[in-house]
């Protein structure tokens, strides 16, 4: 059991020296994912194929030849990729049962390292929302909710609220990726990240969330949500898993012709970093966070180690919210388009007309927060608004990704900002406000990063008061993700975020037991 | 992802049309629901095509003679880029529509003309000399019938010194013999409309070859919203020349216009000069010469073989050859009469060992095709010219002798 709060370099080194196989690894994140089964974190889990990977790993190991360091690691992949054989559904019933005849080339690659699938976990519908509540296979339980360390604090507001039932949200949209990394069923997840979703649920689960630049790592099979914003998001529970991660990834893809042409060299990142010649800027902020005091913190921290911290000002940014909302129901309505129940997916049985099926199949087949978005976007691109709207809304971007660009320019190597307005709420808190209000709240921090494709990294750092992990974001210079990790990687050993302790596992597990027994007498 | 092939045909394309090339071009989405297009959107150039403003010229005869050919140009607006749709099989028996998704995506090259024609016949000949260019480039195939050129005819009437008239578009037309009827049928319709004082709409109208007219289409509601977006997974397409082609660029990444411009062949107009230059034929002979596909290395070859002059093969050509292949639907390439076995004809008339009266015998016999050589098939049917004074003089005496009272007759008065 020890073995899986070990990161994956660790392990991976105990794979080669043989002290676990990769079979063995594989069983027990497979058992894990069944005991932790109400967290819902996974939507399809592929026992067969996995322990078929892990096979042909163990077959490398005994020759001595594995792939490399990823050979026979675990990890989960979003459901919005596509993988060959494996069940791909956006948590849509659109595309309920839909088997991807291809991988999408972030899977590819992992799986050409030896990296073993254990599954597609949840998310919010076509990764529309933050909070991973808004899929058609229920909403995604926080590990956090089942720690030592969440309930020790916890408060019963009123006699009705109990433990049960007051978990939290992971955060979203890629809130079972996230949620699965946190509860040690594997060790690195692909997300997706539009506007936040990866560093989201990363910050609300406590787990290291990076947002590569964009043109960085192929999309080419992630179903798009916003394709000049969306990028592959990599979940691990340390920095250093990260890089791994990323090194493997990333890189120009033909098939992708919005990656960038130049070859990416993989890099290592140091033990020891000298962070005194860097210069931390931080955002000028008009909204109250909860972690703003622990950006404080946090810039005392780069401070007594000789780096220069300064106040910068991003005067665009608090316009992102509008801005981001045009483009992104537009290029959703464009992307939904194609979902009109002729060639794959689900189908209705209205056959009247063509126009009534489709009518009739994209009623059916999307939840409320698509079609809302859906119908916003298609409103913004009729040729009487476009001027106004869209126009307007690229050009508000272009100020937005400029403000950036000044700020690095006139020196700032890093920014630091808090990842999330707060902790991690209750979800019967949570679905009190209608996904677009959420949305636009929770996204406020993270969004910018998407406008302007720069890569962005979540690191836990301490607790909340309400012990739930707290997470602070670091954005970086386009294509500078190996500064931007060494610098993550130097704060990530100075806060030392406390290791999650999960008792609800064992409990869980001797709960159903009972309930078996009982059924077998009545 | 963007095809570079296409995009070199459409520099090709748009160079031989005169056109200035965009070293910028950009890509869009135009957004309708359809079931051949299953993304629901289909990837255009809507706000800046790949090639603009250029011209296309082309010739027609006077009259039916083809003795007096004139000179036309139609102004070429401009070239796009953009994705075919599936194919949409009506199956009106069983009220059930078939879709054949195998060519959706697959790049077009849409050529869009000026309304400077006013005729069918204009038309025609305009299509076909765009045809003949684009075979000659590469571009594409062009054969109508096979759908790889798809014309749809933008037609409209007004009083001269008046502005255009309201326009329809018409779809539907498989071959240029078509686009003419259609164009001219449209026209009278209009004409008539107008002048019973109705009004012309602004529609979509579907060209019924076995009626001979034009008929509103259906399912063509009217105006649309397309949504237009850019396309963000296409970055703007940049092109080169060798001015502005940057020195590490990786020449295999790079489309290089000027590279394209060295390469291109000689496109029918001058294809057609050089032929009448080299052979003294007829202007109109060369257009007919290229106009039949393999007629021209046809020609060529039986020049090359053969001593008689040009001039008079190509009469052998057009009028002869063509003539018997049209009757019989055969292509040049299908013809029973190799180039070698005409020239070798062609040589015997020349050495005047045969009539041209025998020669056009002989022809006859060729076509039977049944392996015979010319020489074999006038010994066959003794249609030797005989140059023998004295052999000569033989049969006109046995004639004489045989025929004894008329020449007596003859003599008499």
């Amino acid at each position: 059991a020890a073995l899986k709060r070990r990161v994956r370099f660790q392990v991976s080194a105990a794979l080669k020296e043989g002290h676990v196989t990769p079979t063995e690894l594989c069983q027990r994140c497979l058992s894990l994912i069944k005991s932790t089964k109400f967290l819902n974190a996974y939507i399809t889990v592929a026992e067969e194929t996995a322990l078929k990977q892990a096979e042909e790993s163990e077959k490398r190991y005994r020759r001595g030849h594995p792939l490399g360091v990823l050979d026979g690691i675990p990890i989960a992949v979003k459901d919005n990729f596509n993988t060959a054989g494996i069940e791909t559904t956006c948590a849509s019933n659109m595309l309920k049962g839909y088997i991807s005849p291809y991988n999408a080339t972030a899977v590819q690659k992992l799986l050409d390292q030896g990296a073993v699938l254990l599954g597609k976990t949840n998310l919010d519908e076509f990764a529309m929302g933050s909070g991973s509540t808004d899929g058609v296979f229920g909403p995604v339980r926080n590990p956090w909710s089942y720690s030592r360390q969440y309930k020790e604090k916890f408060v019963p507001k009123s006699h009705s609220q109990d433990e049960k039932s007051n978990w939290v949200i992971t955060g979203g949209s890629s809130g079972g990726s996230a949620a699965a990394v946190s509860s040690f069923t594997c060790f690195a997840a692909l997300g997706s990240d539009t506007g936040g979703s990866t560093r989201n649920p990363a910050a609300h689960c406590g787990v290291v969330g990076l947002k590569p630049t964009y043109g960085l790592i192929s999309r080419h099979g992630l179903i798009p949500l916003v394709n000049s914003m969306d990028v592959p998001g990599i979940l691990t529970r340390c920095v250093d898993d990260a890089a791994v991660v990323l090194g493997s990834l990333a890189g120009h893809d033909p098939k992708d012709s919005t990656t960038i042409q130049d070859d990416f060299k993989p890099f290592e990142l140091p033990n020891v970093a000298d962070v005194s010649k860097l210069s931390i800027g931080i955002p000028k902020v008009t909204f109250k966070s909860c972690q703003q005091l622990w950006t404080g913190t946090a810039a005392d921290l780069f401070k007594n180690a000789g780096a220069k911290v300064i106040e910068v000002s991003l005067p665009h940014t608090c316009y992102s919210i509008v801005c981001y909302h045009v483009l992104c129901t537009a290029e959703v309505a464009s992307n939904m388009a194609r979902f009109d129940g002729l060639e794959y997916g689900h189908r209705s049985d209205m056959n009247k007309s063509t126009e009534s099926m489709y009518a009739a199949t994209r009623r059916e087949g999307f939840n409320d927060v698509v079609r809302g978005r859906i119908l916003s976007g298609n409103y913004f691109l009729l040729k009487q608004n476009y001027e106004n709207y869209f126009i307007k809304a690229q050009k508000v971007r272009r100020l937005i990704a400029n403000d950036f660009v000044k700020v690095f320019r006139s020196g700032v190597d890093i920014l630091l900002t808090p990842t999330t307005l707060c902790d991690a709420v209750p979800y019967m808190e949570f679905i009190k406000e209608d996904n677009r209000t959420r949305s636009a709240q929770d996204d406020i921090l993270t969004q910018a990063a998407n406008m302007a494709g720069l890569p962005a990294i979540n690191v836990p750092t301490a607790l909340s008061e309400r012990g739930l992990p707290i997470g602070l974001q670091f954005i970086g210079r386009s294509f500078q993700e190996k500064q931007l990790l060494t610098v993550a990687k130097w704060f990530e050993k100075q806060v030392k975020f406390p290791m999650i302790q999960l008792e609800e596992v064992k409990r869980h597990d001797h709960d159903a037991f009972q309930h078996q027994k009982s059924a077998s007498f009545s | 992802v963007l095809n570079r092939r296409c995009v070199e045909a459409a520099v090709m394309t748009g160079l031989a049309l005169n056109c200035s090339i965009n070293k910028k071009s950009l890509f869009d989405r135009k957004h309708y629901f359809y079931a051949d297009l299953p993304a629901g959107y289909q990837i255009t150039q809507q706000r800046v095509p790949i090639a603009v403003n250029g011209s296309l010229s082309y010739s027609l005869c006077i009259d039916n003679k083809m003795s007096q050919m004139v000179t036309k140009t139609v102004r070429i607006k401009q070239i796009q880029l953009e994705q075919d749709s599936g194919k949409s099989l009506h199956d009106d028996t069983r009220s059930q529509t078939l879709v054949d998704l195998n060519r959706a995506g697959v790049g077009l090259m849409e050529v869009v003309m000026e309304p400077d024609m006013c005729c069918g016949e204009e038309a025609a000949a305009a299509v076909r000399e765009l045809q003949l260019i684009l075979q000659t480039l590469g571009s594409s195939q062009a054969v109508m019938a096979e759908g790889q050129l798809r014309v749809d005819a933008n037609v409209s009437v007004h009083h001269p010194g008046e502005p255009y008239g309201v326009r329809t578009e018409v779809k539907n037309i498989n071959s240029i013999r078509f686009l003419a009827k259609a164009v001219d049928y449209e026209i009278q319709r209009q004409i008539e409309e107008l002048e019973s004082g109705g009004t012309i709409l602004n529609e979509t109208r579907a060209f019924d070859s076995k009626l001979g007219c034009t008929v509103p289409m259906r399912d063509k509601e009217g105006k649309q919203d397309y949504r237009f977006m850019p396309e963000p997974n296409l970055p703007p397409l940049i092109l080169y020349d060798a001015k502005s082609l940057p020195a590490n660029m990786n020449h295999q990444q790079v489309v290089n216009i000027d590279l394209i411009h060295e390469r291109l062949p000689d496109l029918p107009s001058v294809k057609r000069a050089k032929l009448v230059e080299r052979y003294g034929i007829l202007p109109e002979h060369s257009f007919t010469l290229l106009n039949e596909d393999g007629l021209t290395e046809f020609f060529e070859n039986v020049v090359k073989q053969t001593q008689m002059k040009p001039k008079k093969v190509i009469g052998w050509i057009l009028n002869d050859l063509l003539s018997y292949l049209k009757q019989h639907s055969l292509t040049v390439k299908e013809s029973p009469v190799s180039s070698f076995l005409l020239a070798d004809l062609l040589n015997l008339l020349e050495k005047k060992e045969i009539s041209s009266t025998a020669a056009k015998q002989v022809l006859a016999e060729l076509w039977k095709g049944e392996g015979k050589t010319p020489l074999e098939i006038v010994k066959e049917k003794k249609l030797e010219l005989i140059q023998d004074q004295k052999e000569l003089e033989q049969i006109c005496q046995a004639v004489i002798d045989g025929q004894e009272n008329e020449v007596i007759m003859m003599v008499l008065g």
